[in-house]
Order: structure tokens, then C-alpha cells, then sequence
């Protein structure tokens, strides 16, 4: 009654549609074989993880204290607009790297194994007025756990953007465009929200009990975030109160804009593949880092531009080593990229320009119905599934 | 009162400047800041700086630390913990002071000894040095001496637990106490006693203390020889039922006294300080009990994950993706020794953040859930 039986489960892109190409192949050995070689990869870094590691960390921690305390400092003569604007720019970067290289690692566990108090991933706070312990869940254990399963991952389209072609369309997706800009804008009171599940509540699917606590988090979270860049710093500068005021608030725009880019660009530039809970079921390890693969895109740039990007410019390392630390996604990619390449399966990378671009161009496009718009899903990959026949 | 009262509007003042520099800092804490700057300047934070350092013995070091303004003293036979960083790791251990607690410095003496295995010690027995800083906890633990004090004393110590004993008699030497106090102290030989000159000159200077050195690996000198027994209490202490009696060493030293206190029907004037490292049990063990300290629950160890056996135990830990890359099920694993399944990795160390769903105990181990 009960054996193993080979079937073929497909992880398709997108919905039906026209394939430009015969998709990708992978055999259940292949799968167990790029599991079996990240698996050594991921034990070979972290056998090396030591002094070197903790010193990268710090040196960020404090070039990102340098420009924070730069950036207040500026504000006081904030009276001569080069200043202005260089105490907004210090303070931008400032409020990036804190988010990014920063918090969104640390609060990874990427440097738990450091056992230091101020880098626990247990009790980091960030820069930004989502509380820690609730963007946890929607992110770590939400979007990691379920990367890219319709129905699951609730980072696509965040409940308000159609930007998977799987997605049904509807009237309210006319919006699209102009709901991703207000997103992008106000990316970190977007992020804030995001584990509410707004549109589940309009609905009544979500109880008030269950949104309670959340509110109780944000009133102390960004309560306090709100005094400090728009209230207590602004009066520390006394007459120069409104352009200090302003300054913040553009920083904080500056930052949203940029991390609203770069998070936008690892999910979902073209040829990025979704998946349905049905494929997913039951993966086995070497299954889960496929779907990792497939369901993730980087952005190729300098040093410079990763140290920015939080290393999320390699998103497919990072979903892959989600507890790895970050600067170390850029000696592992090659590596990644050879497997890819060795088992014929996509490595979905580009230049900034490239991948925002296709994001963009899929806003604009899935606000349209379908029948409008051409389908032009990529070849999927579609990987052979050894599973237990009820 | 006067004092407090004409202290009182500076310390508001103080406190208000501090919380307006603490709403600047917001989410993170001011001393993420000071400590870039320099990290003996904090404002919360314990630390300590290394201000002298002597090697006595072959293996053993004395570290004299000046603590940080936070430091709230300590009471003789308590421990602090101290926090190192080794390629790129905090690792924290316990420590009992040397020192009496009425020493006037503010200084705290930690002599530590160098354990084979042993990461922390054997790190700071090889390169601690003047200016170094450590973290520190503010001092801990019931194994103190009652107040008032004792008519009779028994210090008992082996090898490195001579510290929160000696700590003891250098606290009652300073008070004067006028009782008498024997300070029996075991090691392998005449060269590993620490302290040796300092305790012989305690024991000259005070008629009331006398010193007995007992060793077990040498054969001529020192007042006893071999393992404790009966016959070495009646040598040194005949009048133990009337004593209190204070002791801290390794468990063959822990285990001999318990059991002729037991015999002697004595166990009450007992006081004791374990100083034993977290055992590493067999390989592919996997009895033992679990404990979940904050719920009062203990379970059989099952060999099941941590975070099903949590589950099994009634509670109802915060999880998330049950396979080790959400970090929600992070816990303090408070003793004990856990392996990751990912990595079948053991740990043992005490106070450490865990992930349940990847971790099975392997024998003993406590949680704070």
C-alpha cells in the first residue's frame, strides 16, 4: 500500500503560459548532489568564522556610528546648505548600514556565535520603527522559511502589489504603480506593518486579539524613533529646528528608497520562479536550497555597492546561509555560481540598473490584466521528486 | 539623611541628562557607543580592567582587576563571571574572588588556574596583561559566611577552589575576628599551593589561624598526606561538631568531605561551593534529565530535539520554521551539554543561546523556558 514511487512534481514559474525554452531538468540525485556540496560549503565557512569576522563587524559598527554622529553634528550648521546636505547624506548612510549591513544580519543570528550582548540576535534592535521581535517573524521565519510559495511568502507583494503573474488579478491592481512608489517612500513604516496582514484584518480573516499586541510593539518602537529624529534632535538645534526637522526626515527617505530598491531587486527581477504549497511539500533539504536558488536574484556591483546593499546584493547566498554572515556571501558566490552552472540551472544576476528595471517594468506590467499583457515567464526549472505515495 | 537629601537634585539631574543622551542613542544602548570610544567608559555596562598580573605557580595566574564605577562589591565565597573574547568569541566563566570583601581598593583578585582543556584559562594564564578589559558581572552566589560570624571555622579547599576560602579568612583576618579558623588546604604537591608564602604568613601573624597543608602527590612536608578522611578532620579539627564548616574543590575532594559529614551526622554545618566543569558524556548517549528552569518543569530526556521535548512537556516555546534558519526558538541553554543536529557539534558550555529545533541534549541539560 505504501512505497516510493518516483513521480514528477514541477516547480514552474509563474502561471501557463508560453515557454520560450525547454525548462531546466533536474534529476532527484542532482538535487541531493548541490545539497550535499552547499552543505560543505556552508561547514567550510564556518569552520573559518573567528577574529577576522568579529573585526569586519565592528569596523562597519563604527564607520556607521562615525556618520550617524557626523550627520547630528552637521545638522547644527544646517543654517549653510553644503552642510545640509552632507549631514543628510552622513546620516543617510548611516541609517543604510544600520539597517542593512547591521541590523537585517545581525538579527539573522549571522553573529550570535560572537556571544557578544550587543550583536545577540535575540535582543538587536535596529534603526528603523519596526520592532525587532515582529519583523523577525514576517521576515526570518515567514519569507525565509516559505521563500517564494505563493500563499506563504507574504513578501510577495507584500498584500498590496501583484508582482508574480501567478497572482490573480483584479480592478484594485489598476493601483499598482502608484501603491509600489508609496511603498517605496515609506518603505519602513511599510516593513512595520507588514506582519499585521492589513488586508487579512479588512477582510475579518484576522482578529483584534491577534493585532493587539503588534500595536503595543509599534507604539514603543516607533514611538521612540519618531521623538528621536523629530522631536529631541531637532530641539538640540534650537532656531535651526525645521531644517533639522527636514533633514531627518529626508535621510529616513533616503534609506527607505535605497532598501526598498535593493530588498525589491533579490525577489523579483525577471526569471526570478514562485512555487505552489502542493510542490513544496515535504522538501528535503536539498529541495529547500533549490527553491532558494530559484527564488532569489542578486545585483552585481563594487565592494562598496555590497557593503550598502547589506551583501542582500548577493540575496541568493543569502538565502541560501540566511545565518551566515553577510561579507561573506561575496567568497561564496563564485562557488555558488559554478554549481549553477555545473547542474544547468539559473543564476539569476545583473547590474542595479538591470534588475530595478525589470521590477519596475513588472509593476507597471501586472497592474494590467492579464489578458493585456504578454506572457513571457522563463523557461522553469523543473525538478524530478522522489515522494511518498499515500 | 542630610547626605541623601542634598544628593538627591544632583543625582535627578544626572539621571535626566542620561535618559535624553539614552533617547539620542534609541534602539541602541549609549555604551554601543562609549565602548568604540574606549571601552572601560560605560554607562550600564560592567567591566573590568586588568591592573596586575602574577604567575605564583606553574599553572595558576592572578589577575588584580579595577572594575568599573557599576561594581557593586561582593561578599567573601561569591563569584562574578568574567567575559573574554578569543578569535572573535565572548566566552564566560566563573570566578570566585581572592581577596577580602573589605579590601578598600575596590580591586578584585581572581587567581585562575589553567585547566588542560580549559579555553578561557588557559588564554588568560598565557596572555593576560595590564590594560586588559574584560566583562564582569556584579558578584553572585549564597556560599558566604553567615553574619555573625562563626565561634569556630573550618576552611576547606583543593587546588583552585582555595579562592572564595581564602577570600573567607583574608575577610575575617581584616575584621579581626577573634574565633579560632583552621584553613585546611589539599594540592599534589608543595609547589602547586597557591598563596603558599601569604597563607603561612596569615597563619604566623594571627594565633588564632592555623594552616594545614595536606598533599596528595608528595610525601615528606606539609602537615597531611593523601586524600581527606576522617582520620585528617580528628587531626586538624576535633572539635568539628562545633564548627561551621566552609569547602570548595574538585568533586573527589566535594565528595569525600560530604560523605564523612553525612556518616558523622553533621551535613547541616556543611557549606559548599561546586566548581566542577560541565561533564562531556559518551558518545550516542542519550539519557539524563531536562530541565526547564522558568516553568519548573523537568522531563526524560527522550532524544528527541530540544523543541519537541519542550512540546511534549506541556510548554509552548515560540517557534518558527523548525529547522534551524529563523533563530525563533533562540534560548539560553543554562547548563549542560546539547548537539546541534545540523552540525553534530556538542556544546557545553553553561549560559549559551541555543536554537531548540536543531538541538537534542546529550544528558543533563537546563533551559531557561
Amino acid at each position: 500500500m505504501f512505497g516510493l514511487s518516483l513521480s514528477f512534481l514541477p516547480f514552474v514559474g509563474g502561471a501557463d503560459g508560453p515557454r520560450n525554452a525547454a525548462p531546466v531538468v533536474l534529476s532527484h540525485d542532482q538535487v541531493e548532489e548541490i545539497g550535499r556540496e552547499l552543505d560543505a560549503l556552508r561547514d567550510r565557512t564556518v569552520a573559518d568564522l573567528g577574529a577576522e569576522d568579529r573585526e569586519y563587524i565592528y569596523k562597519i559598527i563604527k564607520a556607521q556610528r562615525g556618520f550617524e554622529v557626523a550627520g547630528r553634528g552637521l545638522m547644527y550648521l544646517g543654517f549653510f546648505p553644503p552642510a545640509w546636505i552632507a549631514g543628510v547624506g552622513a546620516l543617510g548612510v548611516s541609517k543604510i548600514l544600520d539597517n542593512m549591513e547591521i541590523g537585517h544580519n545581525v538579527m539573522h543570528g549571522q553573529y550570535d556565535w560572537m556571544r557578544e550582548p550587543g550583536l545577540n540576535s535575540r535582543v538587536f534592535e535596529w534603526d528603523t520603527v519596526c520592532p525587532a521581535d515582529q519583523w523577525k517573524h514576517s521576515h526570518n521565519y515567514m519569507h525565509h522559511t516559505y521563500t517564494n510559495i505563493l500563499g506563504r511568502d507574504r513578501d510577495i507583494g507584500y498584500g498590496i502589489l501583484r508582482i508574480d503573474e501567478a497572482q490573480k488579478w483584479n480592478p484594485y491592481y489598476l493601483g499598482n504603480p502608484v501603491y509600489a512608489f508609496f511603498l517605496m517612500m515609506l518603505f519602513e513604516w511599510g516593513v512595520m506593518m507588514h506582519d499585521l496582514e492589513a488586508e487579512n484584518v479588512i477582510q475579518g480573516k484576522r482578529k483584534w486579539r491577534d493585532v493587539k499586541p503588534l500595536l503595543k510593539g509599534w507604539w514603543r518602537k516607533a514611538g521612540r524613533q519618531v521623538l528621536k529624529d523629530y522631536v529631541i534632535f531637532p530641539a538640540l538645534t534650537g532656531p535651526l529646528f525645521v531644517p533639522t526637522l527636514l533633514g531627518n526626515v529626508t535621510a529616513n527617505l533616503i534609506r527607505n528608497v535605497w532598501a526598498y530598491s535593493i530588498i525589491f531587486c533579490g525577489h523579483f527581477p525577471t526569471g526570478v520562479q514562485s512555487f505552489t504549497e502542493d510542490e513544496t511539500a515535504e522538501e528535503t533539504r536539498g529541495e529547500w536550497y533549490v527553491r532558494q536558488m530559484l527564488g532569489s536574484a542578486n545585483i552585481e556591483g563594487s565592494p562598496l555597492f555590497h557593503i550598502m546593499s547589506g551583501n542582500l546584493s548577493h540575496q541568493i547566498e543569502h538565502h541560501l546561509f540566511p545565518d551566515l554572515p553577510a561579507h561573506r556571501y561575496p567568497e561564496m558566490a563564485p562557488l555558488v555560481k559554478a554549481l549553477c552552472e555545473k547542474h544547468g540551472l539559473p543564476y539569476n544576476t545583473g547590474g542595479f540598473f538591470k534588475q530595478i528595471g525589470s521590477v519596475w517594468a513588472k509593476i507597471f506590467k501586472f497592474a494590467l490584466p492579464p489578458g493585456l499583457v504578454s506572457s513571457d515567464t522563463p523557461p522553469g526549472v523543473i525538478v524530478e521528486r522522489q515522494k511518498t505515495a499515500a | 539623611m542630610s547626605v541623601a537629601h542634598t544628593s538627591r537634585p544632583a543625582e535627578g539631574r544626572r539621571f535626566s541628562l542620561l535618559s535624553l543622551f539614552e533617547a539620542m542613542a534609541t534602539p541602541h544602548q549609549l555604551d554601543r557607543y562609549l565602548e568604540l570610544v574606549t571601552p572601560m567608559v560605560t554607562v550600564r555596562d560592567l567591566r573590568a580592567e586588568v591592573v596586575g598580573v602574577q604567575r605564583s605557580t606553574a599553572d595558576t595566574v592572578t589577575l588584580t582587576l579595577r572594575p568599573t564605577r557599576q561594581w557593586r562589591g561582593f561578599r567573601a565565597g561569591q563569584f562574578v563571571q568574567v567575559g573574554v573574547v578569543i578569535d572573535g568569541v565572548r566566552h564566560t566563566r566563573c570566578y570566585s574572588p581572592a581577596n577580602a570583601q573589605s579590601s578598600t581598593d575596590g580591586h578584585v583578585e581572581l587567581t585562575i588556574k589553567a585547566h588542560p582543556d580549559g579555553l578561557v584559562s588557559q588564554y588568560l594564564h598565557a596572555q593576560a596583561r595590564p590594560g586588559l578589559v574584560l566583562d564582569l558581572s556584579q558578584a553572585a552566589g549564597e556560599f558566604t559566611l553567615p553574619s555573625p560570624r562563626p565561634r569556630r571555622l573550618l576552611l576547606v579547599s583543593g587546588g583552585s577552589g582555595i579562592t572564595p576560602v581564602l577570600s573567607m579568612l583574608r575577610t575575617l583576618v581584616d575584621e579581626e575576628h577573634v574565633g579560632s579558623i583552621t584553613f585546611l588546604h589539599y594540592a599534589y604537591t608543595e609547589n602547586d599551593v597557591a598563596y603558599l608564602d601569604e597563607l603561612r604568613a596569615l597563619a604566623d601573624a594571627n594565633a588564632n589561624v592555623s594552616l594545614v597543608l595536606a598533599y596528595t602527590d608528595q610525601e615528606a612536608g606539609g602537615h597531611l598526606h593523601g586524600f581527606f578522611g576522617q582520620e585528617h578532620l580528628d587531626a586538624v579539627a576535633p572539635w568539628y561538631a562545633d564548627a561551621e564548616t566552609f569547602l570548595c574543590g574538585p568533586p573527589g575532594l566535594m565528595r569525600g568531605v560530604r560523605e564523612v559529614y553525612r556518616e558523622l551526622g553533621i551535613e547541616d554545618r556543611l557549606h559548599t561551593e561546586e566548581f566542577a566543569p560541565a561533564a562531556t558524556p559518551a558518545e550516542g548517549e542519550a539519557g539524563g534529565a531536562v530541565s526547564f528552569t522558568a516553568s519548573g518543569v523537568t522531563a526524560d530526556n527522550s532524544g528527541a530535539t530540544l523543541l519537541e521535548q519542550a512540546e511534549a512537556a506541556g510548554l509552548h516555546p515560540e517557534y518558527g520554521c523548525r529547522m534551524g534558519i529563523c533563530f525563533s526558538c533562540t534560548t539560553v541553554k543554562t547548563s549542560g551539554c546539547t548537539r546541534n543536529v545540523r552540525t553534530g557539534d556538542t556544546d557545553t558550555d553553561p549560559d549559551k543561546a541555543i536554537q531548540l529545533c536543531v538541538s537534542v541534549p546529550v544528558g543533563d541539560v537546563a533551559l531557561d523556558i
